[in-house]
């Protein structure tokens, strides 16, 4: 028997894998390619949330279908975790299939759209595949498939050098990530006994247990980007079109939190350390993946340093949870998870929707570079409000949806230390609300800057001057859809806390509602409450400051200020970069000047290359390549000498055998 | 209830005072008459009746910034148990919501002050957002520590942690706490040694120059915004100080006034014997403040 939310969700996937195909057959540059793939893609992620709904609001279904592989079979299981990962799945990449039209339209890029608009398919098909993977080869082969797919995301202008190399340290990263998983899911059938991702009483005595767990943290930590594993983040964010660079941090990063949790969901008890390790990992990333986002001057870059931060909060919720279980305490155990799921949908929407609108200000303006922006509110009203909706969400701030998930986190931290016993799992827990409130204020810096730099005061250049316009129709659909769902969220804390609470009920195995019912609606109206107040107050506010003359801004009377006077992102953010430079490590350059009058030219530069790829591993491959190329010697290219080398070889260990 | 909307009126409308007290100290310290304890009430009626000039480069958020300075710590009165009456709003985690709503102010503060492409706003939003950053975690560490002693999670519990037991059981950890948070007060109120309110000069402001080009009502808005933030600070400070819970009505009020003003001198006090601190050292002031509260948790956390 196969039931119907299966049934439909592999409707749903096929309708969303095909979608780019019949575009292959129509010609290049055609309105038609963009239309069938969108309707096609649309209708899919329609079916495939409606399915995802579904299995949130019932039973679990698996079913089995006999395949002659060494697995035997192929298992696919849709429950209430997979569900919940699912919905973001595919509203993401609907709303994405929709920004695209305005976006990548075929008539500007004949020579990629159709390549993207097949992958982007592609790439959804396989993440609803790794959620729904019931064994480790379904899963596995999901995972390779939106890996594979996610390079020629990257790589869609593939006559631009960056994004080339951005793709190949992608594909490298990603590959390094699926032999570790090949590992862990080894030692895992060693363990359990079976391919199958269920849960097992055997895991929690196997002596396996801990290089399992490691294995875990590793293969599905360098998919999420936990620092200092995230070297593939920042670049193929940065490279990718928008809607993809969406679709890379809102749901391809989450495809290892899905990972981990589904692992984490096999446990039949969890060890202390392993809370600890996450809510250490959780806090590295989240500090220094916002400092190192606060020191870029590249829009997209920054928001992909930013997704990094996001995943290091949610690795702390979880992180917390684990400690709560470890501890026995099902009420903080369940507010950690049911936060740290939570965000993985906030997340989702709030950067998407940055993403998106990062993307309508680089299409009208050309250039990524903060610094040549600027005013730029004023004609993109629409993009720079949805900018700042994004912005205020990413910063965990009431009424929006980041705060309600950062709130259950820290809440859990809050509610360890009402624990009887004292002792390292409660000083774990402890360290997370201190460390979110750390995460959120520098968030509130990085935004402040980033939507001034490039939304306010006067244009900055060319850049922001020419014919700039505000977002085409169907990229503005896509950005209120999820400003929208950023508000509703926000503003109906208790409906998403519950919904966030089912899946970690399905994690844990467990029913935890009683023991934390009350803190999770604690929040219950507050955030509609605020909303009202700052409306009144925003009523009252406009009835007394009616503008009575409209002038320059003071600038001391001077009357010649210009828009180089302003302060930029990088001198904004250069205090904080300089507290935190041990971990940015940026790059300065100091020119001396000279007499009264220094020559034309000379300007104070930095930058942030990336510490863990720029700084550490790149020097290191570059350093082996070197010493691997004294082989050329041997390695010369005459298949003859080859030929002797094996002679030698051979001789050479006859000889070596003989002699014993 | 009475004493509760005594309490909130009380906060509510005599916020701007606190001001003037700090002000007629330093100006007794100084040997001056200093302006009357009521002056900010005139600022203020003068603010609301003057013409408001805007820079053409300013958006709607330039207004959204005065909105917010006032909305926040409404909000915050509202979640703080007053005179050992309950808060008006008290709910597991309300703490968090409490330096939320801090936050989002600052957010939009500083964008206002973005709006302008002024300079020297741009150099005071700079340092406000990078200040605050440091002092969130203070602020966090302490309210850890108090939950570890009353078992609460929520403001009303935490500051009624009977605090003569408290006081007794772990005066350490409340002496570090206080002292955190008095720091604490100090750097998010702009107030000497990170901030010189006095000061006219915009290189070496912080707040101030914020606020340069927000003129009349505008100004108005964020002036009484200053006011109420600096009195739900020095509230939190006196609540958890008064070693007794009064139990509300006329005692209770009383005592809140009390130290609402003995703050206030506190505050006059330390502006007239020092200076401010050069802009490097404020980062490690901050610091020191996150491990002093720090210290109060591990302490409780043995």
């Amino acid at each position: 028997m196969t039931p119907t939310t299966l049934e439909l969700l592999a409707v749903a996937s096929a309708l969303v894998a095909f979608s780019g195909l019949p575009g292959l057959l129509l010609p290049a540059g055609s309105r038609a390619v963009q239309r069938v793939a969108t309707w096609c893609h649309v209708l899919g992620c329609a079916l495939g949330v409606s399915a995802a709904a579904l299995a949130l609001a019932g039973s679990p279904a698996t079913a089995r279908f006999a395949w002659p592989l060494p697995s035997g079979a192929l298992t696919f299981a849709l429950d209430r975790l997979s569900a919940f990962f699912l919905v973001p799945v595919f509203v993401v990449s609907g709303l994405g299939s929709v920004y695209g039209e305005g976006y990548w339209a075929e008539a500007h890029h004949p020579k990629n759209g159709r390549k993207l608009r097949c992958f982007y398919g592609l790439a959804t098909a396989g993440l609803a595949l790794v959620m729904v993977a019931g064994d480790a080869w379904s899963f596995l082969v999901g995972w390779e498939i939106v890996s594979l797919a996610a390079f020629f995301l990257v790589t869609t202008d593939q006559d631009d050098a960056a994004a080339l190399r951005a793709g190949w340290i992608y594909l490298v990263s990603a590959h390094a990530g699926t032999l570790i998983l090949f590992a862990m899911f080894a030692l895992l059938r060693d363990a359990t006994g079976a391919w199958l991702l269920a849960p097992s009483v055997a895991l929690g005595s196997s002596p396996l247990l801990r290089p399992i767990l490691l294995l875990a943290l590793a293969g599905f930590g360098l998919k999420a980007g936990v620092i200092p594993l995230h070297i593939w983040i920042p670049d193929a964010h940065a490279a990718a079109p928008s809607h993809v660079s969406a679709l890379l941090s809102g749901v391809v990063l989450k495809m290892g939190i899905y990972g981990l949790v589904r692992v984490l969901s096999m446990l039949p008890a969890y060890p202390t350390w392993l809370g600890l390790a996450l809510v250490a990992l959780g806090i590295t990333s989240g500090v220094l993946g916002v400092i190192l986002a606060l020191a870029q001057h590249d829009l997209k870059r920054l928001l992909a340093y930013h997704s990094i931060e996001n995943i290091g909060i949610i690795l702390i919720g979880l992180g917390v949870g684990v400690l709560g279980m470890a501890q026995h305490r099902l009420d903080w155990a369940v507010l950690g998870f049911a936060g740290g799921l939570l965000h993985v949908w906030n997340h989702a929407a709030f950067k998407s929707l940055l993403f998106y609108s990062a993307g309508a200000v680089i299409h009208e303006t050309g250039t990524r570079e903060i610094d040549a922006l600027g005013g730029l509110f004023r004609r993109m009203r629409f993009t720079g409000a949805a900018f700042l909706v994004g912005a205020v969400a990413i910063c965990g701030l009431p009424p929006l949806n980041g705060f309600v998930s950062e709130w259950l986190i820290s809440l859990a931290s809050f509610r360890a230390l009402t624990n009887a016993s004292g002792g390292v799992a409660m000083l774990g827990a402890a360290a997370a609300a201190p460390a979110l409130a750390l995460i959120g204020a520098l968030a509130v810096a990085c935004f402040v800057k980033a939507f001034s730099a490039v939304f306010l005061g006067t244009p900055r250049g060319p850049h922001a001057t020419r014919d700039v316009a505000d977002a085409s129709r169907s990229m503005r659909f896509s950005m209120g859809a999820l400003a929208l769902s950023c508000a509703v969220i926000g503003l109906w804390p208790n409906g998403a806390a519950s919904v966030s609470r089912r899946a970690a009920d399905a994690l844990l195995g467990t029913n935890a509602g009683p023991a934390a019912s009350a803190d999770l609606r604690a929040l219950g109206g507050m955030p509609l409450f605020l909303l009202a107040l700052i409306a009144v107050a925003g009523v009252a506010g406009m009835a007394l400051m009616r503008p009575t003359a409209l002038t320059t801004t003071w600038d001391c009377g001077y009357g010649s200020g210009g828009p180089r006077i302003q302060y930029t992102a990088s001198s904004f953010a250069q205090m904080l970069v300089r507290l935190f430079r041990w971990a940015v490590l940026p790059d300065e350059h100091r020119p001396r000047l000279k007499g009264p009058f220094p020559a034309a030219g000379q300007r104070f530069e930095s930058h942030a290359p990336d510490p863990a790829l720029d700084r550490a591993l790149l020097p290191v491959f570059a350093r082996g390549r070197s010493l691997l190329g004294l082989l050329h010697v041997i390695q010369a290219g005459r298949i003859q000498a080859y030929l002797l080398y094996i002679v030698v070889t051979l001789v050479v260990l006859l000889a070596w055998s003989w002699s014993w | 209830m009475v004493s509760s909307i005594a309490n909130l009126v009380m906060v509510l409308a005599f916020a701007p005072l606190l001001l003037g007290v700090i002000n007629k100290t330093k100006a007794l310290v100084a040997g001056r008459t200093g302006p009357p304890v009521v002056q900010v009430y005139y600022d203020l009626v003068k603010l609301f009746g003057k013409g408001f000039v805007v820079s053409r480069t300013t958006t709607w958020v330039f207004l959204a910034g005065p909105v917010l300075s006032v909305v926040a710590p409404v909000v915050a009165v509202l979640l703080l148990p007053l005179a050992g009456r309950p808060a008006w709003l008290s709910f597991p985690g309300d703490m968090l919501l409490f330096v939320a709503v801090f936050a989002l102010a600052r957010f939009f503060i500083a964008t206002a002050a973005m709006d302008t492409g002024s300079p020297f706003e741009g150099m005071g939003a700079a340092r406000e957002v990078t200040f605050s950053a440091l002092a969130e975690p203070a602020l966090l560490f302490g309210m850890l520590a108090l939950t570890r002693l009353s078992g609460s999670v929520s403001l009303t519990g935490m500051l009624d942690i009977r605090t003569a037991g408290a006081w007794q059981r772990a005066s350490a950890s409340v002496v570090l706490i206080l002292a955190s948070w008095f720091i604490v007060l100090l750097a998010e109120n702009a107030r000497v040694p990170f901030d010189d309110p006095n000061t006219h000069l915009e290189l070496t402001m912080i707040h101030e120059a914020m606020v340069l080009d927000h003129a009349g009502p505008a100004f108005g808005f964020i002036l009484y915004g200053v006011a109420l933030k600096l009195t739900v600070f020095a509230a939190l400070l006196v609540t958890l100080l008064i070693p007794a819970r009064p139990g509300g009505g006329a005692l209770g009020l009383a005592l809140l006034v009390g130290g609402l003003a003995g703050v206030g001198v506190v505050v006059g006090l330390v502006e007239s014997s020092m200076a401010r601190l050069r802009l490097v050292r404020v980062p490690q002031l901050l610091v020191t403040a996150t491990l002093l509260a720090g210290f109060a948790v591990v302490l409780l956390v043995r």
